[in-house]
């Protein structure tokens, strides 16, 4: 299973507490994961990544094996450990704001 | 005895205050998606319990929240809001075109008959329409390619398209304002859209009275005269009496003319309420005194309502969206500024008393009457 950590504002909005596991079937991408993420939760859709263009909306990472993969194409592999569950992908808010 | 129920979106959350029909003990729900901006929550006036609320930020986009229990618990619906078709560009701040692109809802206007269809105003300007109680969206794109669009140009808030009046008589006939564009009218349902912005004159624009361009910053209409329309613009107080076709100043003896919200007594058309602000580039009430001012005569006579609001020391603002009436036989007026006060006056506005002194910058404010 593939490890999901939010943030606390997308959990509250998803009503979940703790991490999301889903099973991504094929290759484990961030696009895979998320696809799967939001045909769960489908309130999720557009928080994550933008409803026209499917980008990463602008203040929010994706970090996982203390690397930052934000800007890593969506259909690039995750790395190992992710995809076996032994780390988490963390859906990060970026610090902006007040 | 009925009861109020007072609807308050802030820049980190919701609250909602009720009272019985007195207005005199409140009590305080919330925060609802606290640390979200809640640019607007509004109430069907056909299903009192149902409410919609515009939740948005600037990390995570918007959302849409819908309860069906007058706010004891919330949904989200739906949130795609698209521009349908080519999106075509409008002006930039510095005259370059830019292409529309969706930011955030500012105002939720459910029908005055069918609780699941609402209306949604958007940054960059926009108009939608929902008639499943929010789960899809769809936009009136009549308006957004207006043949004037690609002059429209935000104003320092934003491209948005903040205030939408349905017309209780005509159900064709909508009115809709965006900072900085102006007011547009349809009479076809919302098919086709017309500027309506002759008599206005703003003096930020090259040419002062041009078709459009006008920072519009509030509308107000009483139910019973659907053709008379009161209008808080950048600066000026307007009015006209012929559903928007020609308007004229009325901003009389007011201390300044610049301010964001306008209301109209339940129960006297011709009473009005305005909130004016030091300046365009002061955005406080003038001298550190907040006062809303009334005219009982269709505007150009004011006077100043101050007892029991802040008479030193003030410099809140009441942002566009955040005043507004119950329909009590005396009628009740409520405002809420950006100190995160919210005050209430149970007759007609002589007298105030807070109901909440220190919420969140107040964003918008509405009244329900409860059986």
């Amino acid at each position: 299973m593939i490890r999901v950590v939010l943030p606390p504002h997308l959990r509250n909005l998803a009503r979940i507490s703790g991490e999301v596991q889903v099973a991504v079937t094929g290759t484990v991408t961030l696009r895979a994961v998320l696809d799967v993420v939001e045909d769960r939760y489908p309130m999720l859709q557009g928080t994550i990544r933008d409803r026209s263009t499917g980008q990463r909306r602008a203040f929010l990472r994706f970090f996982a094996c203390e690397e930052d993969l934000s800007n890593q194409p969506p259909d690039a592999p995750l790395p190992d450990r992710v995809t076996t569950g032994e780390e988490p992908l963390l859906v990060v808010g970026a610090m902006a704001g007040g | 005895m009925s009861g109020v129920r007072i609807l308050v979106g802030t820049r980190k959350g919701a609250f909602i205050l009720t009272a019985d029909g007195k207005r005199k003990d409140w009590k305080v729900d919330g925060p609802h998606f606290g640390g979200w901006e809640i640019y607007h929550l509004n109430g069907s006036p056909a299903e009192p319990d149902r409410l919609y609320a515009s939740q948005s930020s600037g990390w995570f986009g918007q959302i849409i929240q819908r309860s069906d229990n007058g706010g004891q618990s919330w949904n989200p619906v739906g949130n795609d809001f698209a521009y349908d078709g080519d999106v075509g560009e409008h002006l930039w701040y510095d005259g370059t075109p830019r292409p529309w692109e969706f930011k955030r809802i500012w105002h939720l206007e459910p029908s005055r008959n069918d609780p699941d269809t609402v209306y949604a105003g958007a940054e960059d300007a926009a108009l939608y329409r929902s008639t499943d109680g929010g789960q899809k969206w769809q936009e009136l794109t009549g308006l957004r390619t207006h043949a004037t669009g690609p002059q429209w140009q935000p104003g320092a808030g934003g491209m948005c398209l903040h205030t939408i009046i349905t017309d209780p008589v005509d159900p064709n006939r909508i009115f809709v304002a965006i900072s900085a564009a102006g007011v547009f009218r349809t009479d076809d349902g919302g098919t086709s859209w017309s500027p309506i912005n002759k008599g206005l004159r703003s003096a930020q624009i090259p040419d002062q009275d041009a078709e459009v361009g006008h920072c519009v910053h509030r509308l107000a209409m009483h139910p019973s005269r659907p053709n008379v329309l009161f209008m808080q613009k950048h600066w000026d107080v307007m009015r006209t009496d012929d559903a928007g076709d020609s308007w004229r100043e009325i901003s009389g003896d007011l201390p300044t003319d610049f301010g964001f919200p306008i209301a109209v007594h339940a129960h006297e058309p011709d009473t009005v309420y305005v909130v004016p602000i030091t300046s365009d580039s002061e955005h406080y009430v003038p001298e550190g005194r907040l006062r809303v001012y009334r005219s009982r005569s269709g505007g150009d006579q004011w006077e100043p309502l101050t007892a029991g609001l802040p008479q030193a020391n003030c410099y809140v603002n009441v942002l566009r969206d955040a005043m507004a009436v119950d329909t009590l036989d005396e009628c009740g007026i409520y405002f809420g500024t950006t100190g995160g006060q919210v005050y209430a006056s149970s007759d007609s506005g002589d007298s105030w008393a807070p109901i909440v002194r220190d919420l969140p910058a107040v964003l918008s404010v509405e009244a329900q009457v409860l059986p």
